[in-house]
């Protein structure tokens, strides 16, 4: 799954041009159990799941589901959700320009590892994720002893949750990026070089305009994963009410409390927020596709 | 060498590289280091123990079980998907296609207590299925449901982009030679779309293995039943057996390792018979 953006190109509707030749055209029935099937399969395993997230909020009441957010630990949870992804999003976004920049404009060995690498915490369990942090950080841990004598907490505490939330989505935006910035080649870069630009105005002007939809897509993307993990947290939150709850976790605790309306209505937001990232993903994605083929006209 | 870095006419190599690796040790290797050297500090016979007791093998059956029939499930139905959403033109194909990447954007938690509430007895789902005596929630067959949820994605988006791609030519002459559409399926764009199938399929089992969020509020977690390998790490932690949640992390993080390899090597397989990434 290379990037997304990266992968785009100007013939973004093919489904009309398949009907119309006889020979990719499949007999009606065929295409009546095929979107049948699909659609069915798509309304019971996404559809609903959706769907029921915004019943059960709304189950109680709307004054249940509006109580249930302003709630002080509620907005303790949603102040450290957006904390942890105002922290991590930037940094790996400043990763994943440097990577990106020293992979795709540059040959050095070891460069295939170097992507496998990138690519790793996504092939790692979140749990084990947040257990890694817990071996090093730890009262166990490598640095668990001198962080105590020092007065230091990171886990248990707002530091291991920001850590454990930028391994997650570590990837996110050099992903993107790479695979796209190495496609474009330094031919661009190179010119502007040569004709007297310095290395930080050809960053600004001709790299950045020339990746940014793939970079918002990034960005995106990873933002929706930082504010939505659970599984890495969750081992090294400590789950301490009003200080180190984010959102899923408040879920979570609400849940197995039986407050399931109230479960539902913090989750509500959630869900709302992933609706929100699909509709801007695919406004980029649309952007991007427009931009690939003004550029072939 | 030194000729290669004379040729260069573009600044910040130094700089980015060295933010790169920098970064990529304090966050994800160092880090991830600390297993194996955890790992290293056990004997051998508190290692097999940890990893290999029936609580924890029957977990393994479950997580690998479950996960490879997830997948399985959604390579049918994620080909099916993105067949449909290429080939055919249909109402409201333009919101199902945006919203198939769901999965990837809605927190597992918030999945977890959804699909729960839809199959519990007294779900959407499950009142329908209790008649039968069929039980998904608090089991094993909840798991299912979970994986299956949150691996949709992969195989639509591996094998969407190759299908549009794919020239009508191929089909046309298939077609002129005589072949019916089943035959020019099965003989012409099965094989081309083999290799993205296969690789949805494994991202597929490789996110579904190491997944915990959704499938803890389904599962029910009975051990040696509906106990997931990740939530037995969770639970190992919680009793503050580091060394044997280190153990049982190392065997899935070998497994991840291997799983992303192979991942790997099918999509260089991919771009080689297609000439584009996935």
């Amino acid at each position: 799954m290379a990037g997304a953006v990266a992968t785009l190109d100007a013939r973004a509707d093919t489904a009309s041009k398949f009907e119309a030749n006889p020979a990719t055209r499949d007999s009606p029935w065929v295409k009546f159990v095929v979107i049948g099937l699909g659609v069915t399969y798509f309304v019971i395993f996404l559809l609903l799941p959706l769907v029921a997230v915004f019943a059960e909020a709304f189950r109680k009441g709307i004054q249940t589901y509006f109580e249930a957010l302003i709630e002080p630990d509620a907005l303790s949870a949603i102040r450290l959700t957006l904390l942890a992804a105002a922290l991590s999003v930037p940094l790996n976004l400043v990763f994943g320009v440097a990577a990106a920049w020293a992979i795709a404009k540059f040959q050095f060995p070891g460069k295939n590892l170097l992507i496998t690498l990138i690519d790793l915490p996504f092939s790692v369990s979140p749990v084990v994720a947040g257990l890694i942090y817990m071996l090093v950080f730890g009262l166990q841990g490598w640095f668990g002893p001198w962080l105590r004598d020092h007065d230091i907490k990171i886990i248990f505490a707002v530091p291991g949750i920001v850590l454990a939330t930028i391994f997650v989505t570590f990837p996110f935006i050099a992903r993107e990026l790479i695979p796209l910035m190495q496609s474009q080649g330094k031919d661009e870069e190179e010119a502007a070089i040569s004709l007297g630009a310095s290395g930080l105005q050809t960053f600004w002007r001709v790299t950045i305009p020339n990746v940014k939809w793939a970079l918002l897509y990034g960005v995106i993307l990873c933002n929706a994963r930082a504010m939505g993990e659970f599984g890495a947290v969750s081992v090294v939150s400590g789950h301490i009410r009003g200080e180190t709850n984010t959102m899923p976790l408040h879920v979570e605790i609400l849940y197995n409390e039986y407050q399931f309306s109230a479960a539902f209505a913090v989750a509500s937001l959630l869900a709302l927020l992933a609706l929100v990232t699909l509709l801007l993903k695919n406004y980029v994605e649309w952007r991007a596709r427009h931009t690939v083929s003004e550029e072939i006209a | 060498m030194a000729r290669t870095i004379n040729k260069r006419v573009l600044p910040g190599f130094g700089l980015s590289l060295g933010f790169t690796l920098v970064y990529l040790s304090l966050i994800v290797l160092i880090p991830l280091s600390a297993v194996f050297f955890k790992t290293a500090s056990m004997t051998p016979e508190q290692f097999w123990q940890a990893v290999a007791s029936p609580r924890v093998v029957a977990s393994y059956k479950l997580t690998f079980g479950a996960s490879l029939l997830a997948a399985a499930i959604n390579a049918v139905f994620g080909l099916l998907l993105a067949w449909g959403l290429t080939r055919y033109t249909f109402p409201g194909r333009k919101i199902v296609d945006a919203l198939i990447d769901l999965p990837f954007a809605l927190p597992t938690a918030v999945a977890g207590i959804a699909l729960t509430a839809i199959y519990a007895k007294n779900g959407w789902i499950g009142s329908l299925l209790e008649p039968f005596g069929i039980q998904i929630a608090f089991g094993p067959p909840g798991v299912l449901v979970a994986l299956t949820f949150i691996g949709l994605p992969f195989v639509v988006r591996t094998v969407q982009p190759i299908l549009e791609d794919l020239e009508t030519e191929y089909e046309e002459a298939a077609a002129s030679l005589g072949a019916n559409r089943w035959q020019a399926f099965q003989r012409v764009v099965f094989p081309a779309l083999f290799p993205a199938l296969l690789t949805g399929f494994a991202l597929a089992f490789a996110r579904a293995v190491g997944e915990y969020g959704s499938v803890i509020f389904i599962a029910g977690n009975i051990p040696m039943v509906s106990e997931i390998t990740p939530l037995i790490i969770i639970t190992k932690l919680e009793q503050f057996d580091y060394k044997g949640a280190t153990a049982v992390a190392s065997v899935m993080l070998v497994i991840s390792f291997f799983l992303l390899l192979i991942v790997n090597g099918l999509q260089a397989w991919t771009a080689r018979r297609t000439g584009r990434t996935v």
